[in-house]
């Protein structure tokens, strides 16, 4: 049997005394689309992190095609939550995007035909030729994650992170997103590991979900892990699984009286009015807006 | 015409070759580096490592050695102090910038008070504050003018990781980029580039050469390439024309001896930096924008 694209096995993570991470195992095979779900501060960041070699882990081992992974290694491309560029950062789109493919090496590069066509392709790629002249840090966080896409992808990497790409857009953004990605990576049989707060607009296209919660996660098809049982398990508290028109929103039940209980990670102006019978929504929540 | 903008002897004096020679390669390599230290957000680092050349300039002239190694050694030693206090995180950066800063300017007091004691020549004082192009003896030229160059070098090998660090440093580092190793390096650089212009406008003035340019470019050009280019140009021009019309002046008032080289230098920096202010900002005219199809999308399924 030959090894898994990625692989990690038992990993730990302990910063200042606190456990970010706990025993956290599972794989990615080539080509899969994986959602790494959980709320905000379950250590999505940390999990991407880990695989990236940016984080040491306390215990475990983090594999790519079944060995540690090398310096220098091109195989994983990264995408990292939203970036702060300021305006005045002499990088054009096009500039980011070429630096995707040798930003990372000394010296001197002259230009070539053929490095403008492979960037000119790979903007078409993503739908960000028609704004490949102008400054990235004047775009919008939408036409910014495009194009940060497309710098992770020019390297040709087997594996993509992406860290919460789709907070903070709006809704056609959001799907603009999600469908380049899907079709990229299906046509390359690139694996995607893409961390969100909300599921739903990741459902038509993710394999599998690695549920992120407390520093644990549950692994598996869609069905299997979004299930009240498995998820109360996580979390350490009963939650609820809602399906309503084909979308998924987890919700867990007030505890106590003052019904403030929350998961860790929800949004405070979506917690319930105190008291209200209703429960508090933990994850999902945004197909409410 | 060029005739009144040459005044005679200007092209047969050895001082004015010398200024020529050593401000063009200086401005080039100041303008170049400064690209990066305003895209890194590190112009107070700038000044501060040109502050505390004073501090070196003022202890290197009271001891009798040439001035350039005073501001060299006392650049690179604050830059590494404050490389080692932790550059990387901005808040840290500026907190370590400005307690480097206050502890070197205190020194140079205390230097400039002792050196005026000492030779009771105020001119000294004044060079090592505000430069003079026409007092570099010519037997520095082959230091400075190589010193220079090293600078540059090491900036034009780092510029791509550069980039990619101010881009994010998380990609450089996730793609095996020694992000501190070369923002150490990067520094140091820095640090020998304000140690130049200051022998040429001096302590004060050097973050002139390195962030005007720098920051005028960064206004018009939209590429890292072009704007490096775009920097060095107004840095050398504004270099000549400094030394020409601090040469004419020689035959101005008040005093019939001249202006001060590194006040032209600086005008002229200035006020191309303020020119690009008169243009109006480019808007994004490449960019259709499309109103996001926000009925559909929020209608009750």
């Amino acid at each position: 049997m030959s090894a898994s694209l990625l692989r990690l096995d038992g990993v730990g993570v302990r910063l200042g005394g606190r456990e970010i991470l706990d025993d956290v195992s599972f794989s990615i095979e080539a080509g899969e689309f994986t959602g790494l779900i959980g709320p905000n501060g379950a250590g999505k960041t940390t999990l991407l992190r880990v695989i990236l070699g940016l984080q040491p882990v306390t215990h475990g081992s983090v594999l790519i095609d079944g060995a540690p992974r090398a310096a220098r290694d091109a195989s994983i491309g990264y995408v990292p939550q939203k970036l702060s560029i300021e305006p005045d950062m002499p990088l054009r789109v096009r500039d980011v995007v070429s630096l995707g493919v040798d930003g990372n090496k000394f010296g001197i590069r002259l230009p070539s035909r053929a490095r403008r066509e492979i960037v000119d392709d790979m903007l078409t790629a993503v739908g960000a030729q028609r704004y490949a002249n102008a400054r990235v840090g004047e775009l919008s966080g939408g036409e910014q994650q495009r194009v940060m896409i497309a710098h992770a992808l020019i390297s040709r990497p087997r594996l993509l992170l992406l860290d919460e790409p789709l907070a903070n857009l709006d809704i056609s953004s959001e799907q603009g997103i999600v469908s380049v990605l899907a079709r990229l990576a299906r046509a390359e049989r690139i694996a995607v590991l893409l961390s969100a707060h909300d599921m739903n607009p990741l459902m038509p296209v993710m394999d599998r979900i690695v549920y992120v919660a407390a520093g644990r996660v549950a692994v598996g098809r869609t069905d299997e892990v979004v299930q009240p049982e498995v998820l109360s398990r996580l979390y350490g508290q009963h939650v609820d699984v809602i399906r309503v028109h084909g979308r998924i929103l987890v919700v867990a039940a007030p505890q106590g009286p003052t019904g403030s209980e929350e998961v860790e990670g929800i949004d405070d102006e979506q917690a319930p009015a105190e008291g209200a019978d209703e429960q508090a929504p933990v994850e999902g929540a945004s197909v409410v807006r | 015409m060029l005739r009144y903008l040459f005044e005679p002897g200007f092209f047969g004096s050895g001082p004015v070759h010398v200024a020529l020679a050593v401000g063009t390669v200086i401005a080039l390599t100041s303008a170049v580096v400064g690209v990066f230290t305003v895209t890194r957000g590190q112009s107070f680092a700038g000044h501060a490592l040109a502050d505390i050349g004073t501090t070196g300039g003022s202890g290197a002239f009271l001891i009798g050695v040439n001035q350039f190694w005073g501001y060299l050694a006392f650049g690179a030693g604050a830059a590494a102090i404050m490389e080692l206090i932790g550059i990387q995180r901005r808040r840290g950066r500026d907190v370590a910038t400005g307690v480097v800063l206050g502890a070197g300017l205190g020194l140079a007091a205390l230097f400039l008070y002792l050196g005026t004691q000492y030779s009771s020549t105020t001119g000294a004082s004044f060079t090592l504050l505000f430069g003079s192009m026409f007092v570099i003896t010519s037997s520095t030229v082959p230091i400075l003018i190589t010193s220079a160059l090293l600078a540059l070098a090491t900036v034009v090998v780092l510029a791509r990781v550069l980039l990619l660090t101010s881009l994010s440093p998380d990609i450089a580092a996730a793609r095996g980029v020694p992000v501190r190793a070369v923002g150490a390096a990067y520094l140091m650089a820095l640090a020998v580039s304000v140690a130049l212009s200051a022998v040429i406008i001096g302590a004060v003035l050097s973050t002139a050469l390195l962030i005007g340019p720098a920051a005028t470019a960064l206004r018009v050009a939209k590429g890292p390439v072009r704007a490096m280019a775009v920097a060095a140009g107004i840095g050398v021009a504004a270099t000549w024309l400094g030394i020409v019309l601090a040469y004419d002046s020689f035959y101005w008032p008040p005093a019939h001896r001249g202006w001060p080289v590194s006040f032209f230098v600086v005008t002229l920096i200035v006020g191309c930096y303020l020119v690009t202010y008169l243009r109006p900002r480019r808007e994004r005219q490449d960019v259709v924008r499309q109103a996001p199809d926000t009925e559909q999308v929020c209608s009750p399924a």
